[in-house]
């Protein structure tokens, strides 16, 4: 394998351009920005589009959005929310639903910035190795928090929730929160890679597991051209989803990304200097023709 | 014994490497909620002067279905409510008062519980006079200046359920020998807790102070029963059948308690109609044998 590369996407950059090889990035951030700036323009300029943040917001004073893990929680601690929320959850649900939960964490979630972050930094660093974590860690720690939940009879996760307190503080009001975020900065930088979102956090868990059976997905559609730079890897925050996809193609793997910890953030699309992934749905999925046949089994792994 | 010990260190190394790190993750994670589990409880402990917006159930209900999206909080027209923030005593991201601050107007239409999307705030409550925030208390008899025979009533006055949640007992100045004292005493059944009256007070703290209910308000044992209820309830005595208090006064009258008083008698061997039960003459009094 080859070693990680410093600085990915340099070659991206030079055969596609700068704003190019960028593309998905930008239009992250675009995303993060444009939802959080909707929630801003309220309290800021008083023109209230959206009221609330992301546990549960009203837009337009007529469409409600829940968020499904929060009102899980709620269920847990032993009340039924009222219809409302139910019906926001359901919306949000089911959008995460097609287009792959994890969209939340790369498109929409304030800590992602954070994480990034001290990804960055730590590429750039050159900061390796860190405490041995599981990336089942993630699963216990939604079960864990369900579970504290039925049994003290309070949403007790949302008191220490990162992801909603910072949302929640810049739309309402930090306090001592950033001190949240630079822990959170901290524990990615020095305590281990994407040792947050990648591992720990039990809402990324919980859209991981909405995201398995996403409509929307990344495929590694020319993915014989790839040379092994190894440039996605280095960028995925999830690289152990893209292995099968790029190189199961011996194996009559389809070349879709079907694991529901695919953030969708189309990062490796854009630092990919051959143009090997792009977004596709997850029934493009057939192996490529040559080898088509090759392994019946291929499309029911699919 | 040492052919079995082994055997077990022969497991198979993958298999022990999972064991091993399902074990820690499970181990960390189990302190992880434990810790949680404890830091809820403590997050319970509401702090006596933040006041939960109208129809929040308990402390534990409210944190069983608030979710903290600020809806209320964006609802309110006066800026009354606010999340808390880390670091603020309340549990975080919960709305709250403090009326001190802003108190509750009490809107008519109750935005807050409108908005509410999950029922932390109680749909039920249509009535904003039925509210039951929190409950005043009088907490300081020696600095709120009515005790002192002065003239305030500004709690009185501020209060919205105007008569009924604050009344004024009128009581005799000891001091001045020949004034009232009007004395504000909050009545329990009419407060909605929206603490007008704590934000008006003109001490430089407030000697009236809104608390949470849990807080403010006191419980009969519940196997307490007031015998005067029963009775009334029953029609009837339920213990023992009451002797008529014999009051021992001078011949011709007698005296109904909770009735007309002091009644004289009529008829026969009744003083003469108009005159007087005592002699006009006081030294009669003076000079009876045995004193008064």
């Amino acid at each position: 394998m080859a070693a990680v590369p410093e600085r990915p996407g340099a070659e991206s950059i030079q055969v596609n351009g700068w704003w190019y090889a960028h593309r998905f990035l930008i239009l992250r951030r675009v995303s993060q920005l444009t939802i959080l700036g909707l929630f801003l323009i309220g309290p800021w300029f008083g023109l209230w589009l959206v009221k609330g943040n992301l546990a549960s917001s009203l837009t337009l004073d007529t469409l409600p959005l829940s968020d499904p893990l929060v009102l899980l929680q709620v269920f847990a601690s032993g009340h039924a929310p009222e219809t409302t929320a139910l019906i926001g959850g359901l919306i949000v649900l089911v959008f995460y639903l097609v287009v792959g939960g994890r969209v939340y964490c790369s498109w929409v979630c304030p800590i992602n910035f954070v994480t990034d972050a001290a990804e960055w930094l730590r590429r750039r660093l050159g900061i390796k190795g860190g405490a041995h974590l599981s990336d089942k860690t993630r699963y216990w720690l939604l079960g864990a928090i369900l579970v504290v939940a039925a049994i003290s009879g309070s949403v007790a996760w949302e008191l220490v929730n990162p992801v909603s307190m910072v949302f929640r503080g810049l739309v309402f009001g930090m306090g001592l929160a950033w001190g949240i975020v630079a822990a959170v900065f901290l524990l990615d930088l020095f305590v281990g890679r994407r040792a947050w979102c990648g591992h720990l956090c039990p809402v990324g868990a919980f859209y991981g597991l909405l995201g398995e059976g996403a409509v929307v997905r990344v495929s590694a559609v020319h993915r014989e051209r790839c040379d092994d730079c190894m440039d996605c890897f280095a960028v995925c925050p999830e690289h152990q989803v893209i292995r099968p996809a790029l190189k199961g193609a011996d194996k009559g793997i389809g070349p879709v990304i079907t694991s529901g910890h695919c953030t969708n953030c189309g990062r490796c699309i854009d630092v990919c200097g051959r143009n090997v992934f792009a977004f596709t749905t997850r029934f493009n999925n057939q192996p490529r023709r040559e080898i088509a046949g090759s392994d019946p089994k291929s499309e029911v792994s699919s | 014994m040492s052919d079995k010990r082994k055997e077990k260190l022969d497991i198979d190394p993958a298999r022990r490497r999972f064991l091993t790190d399902t074990l820690r993750t499970a181990v960390g994670v189990g302190l992880v909620a434990l810790t949680l589990g404890v830091y809820q409880r403590q997050a319970r402990a509401l702090p006596a002067t933040a006041i939960r917006p109208p129809g929040a159930g308990s402390e534990q209900d409210f944190q069983a279905a608030c979710i903290r999206c600020g809806l209320c909080v964006r609802d309110c027209p006066y800026d009354t409510l606010k999340l808390a923030e880390v670091g603020d005593e309340v549990a975080l991201g919960t709305p709250y008062f403090e009326a001190r601050s802003v108190p509750c107007e009490m809107c008519d239409d109750i935005p807050c519980v409108k908005a509410c999307p999950t029922g932390a705030l109680d749909p039920a409550l249509t009535k904003i006079a039925e509210a039951r925030m929190g409950l005043a208390v009088v907490v300081d008899h020696e600095s709120c200046i009515a005790f002192q025979g002065l003239r305030c009533e500004v709690c009185f006055n501020v209060c919205p359920v105007r008569g009924n949640a604050i009344t004024l007992n009128y009581q005799h100045n000891e001091r001045s020998g020949k004034h009232a004292l009007f004395i504000p005493v909050v009545h329990s059944a009419a407060c909605t807790g929206c603490g007008k009256c704590e934000k008006a007070c003109i001490l430089d703290e407030a000697a009236i102070k809104v608390f949470p209910i849990a807080l403010a308000k006191g419980m009969l044992g519940k196997h307490y029963r007031l015998g005067w209820e029963q009775k009334a309830r029953a029609g009837e005595a339920l213990v023992t059948p009451d002797t008529p208090h014999d009051y021992n006064l001078p011949k011709g009258m007698h005296y109904e308690h909770a009735g007309r008083g002091l009644v004289i008698d009529e008829g026969e061997g009744a003083p003469a109609s108009g005159a007087a039960p005592f002699s006009s003459n006081p030294l009669d009094t003076l000079n009876r044998k045995g004193g008064l």
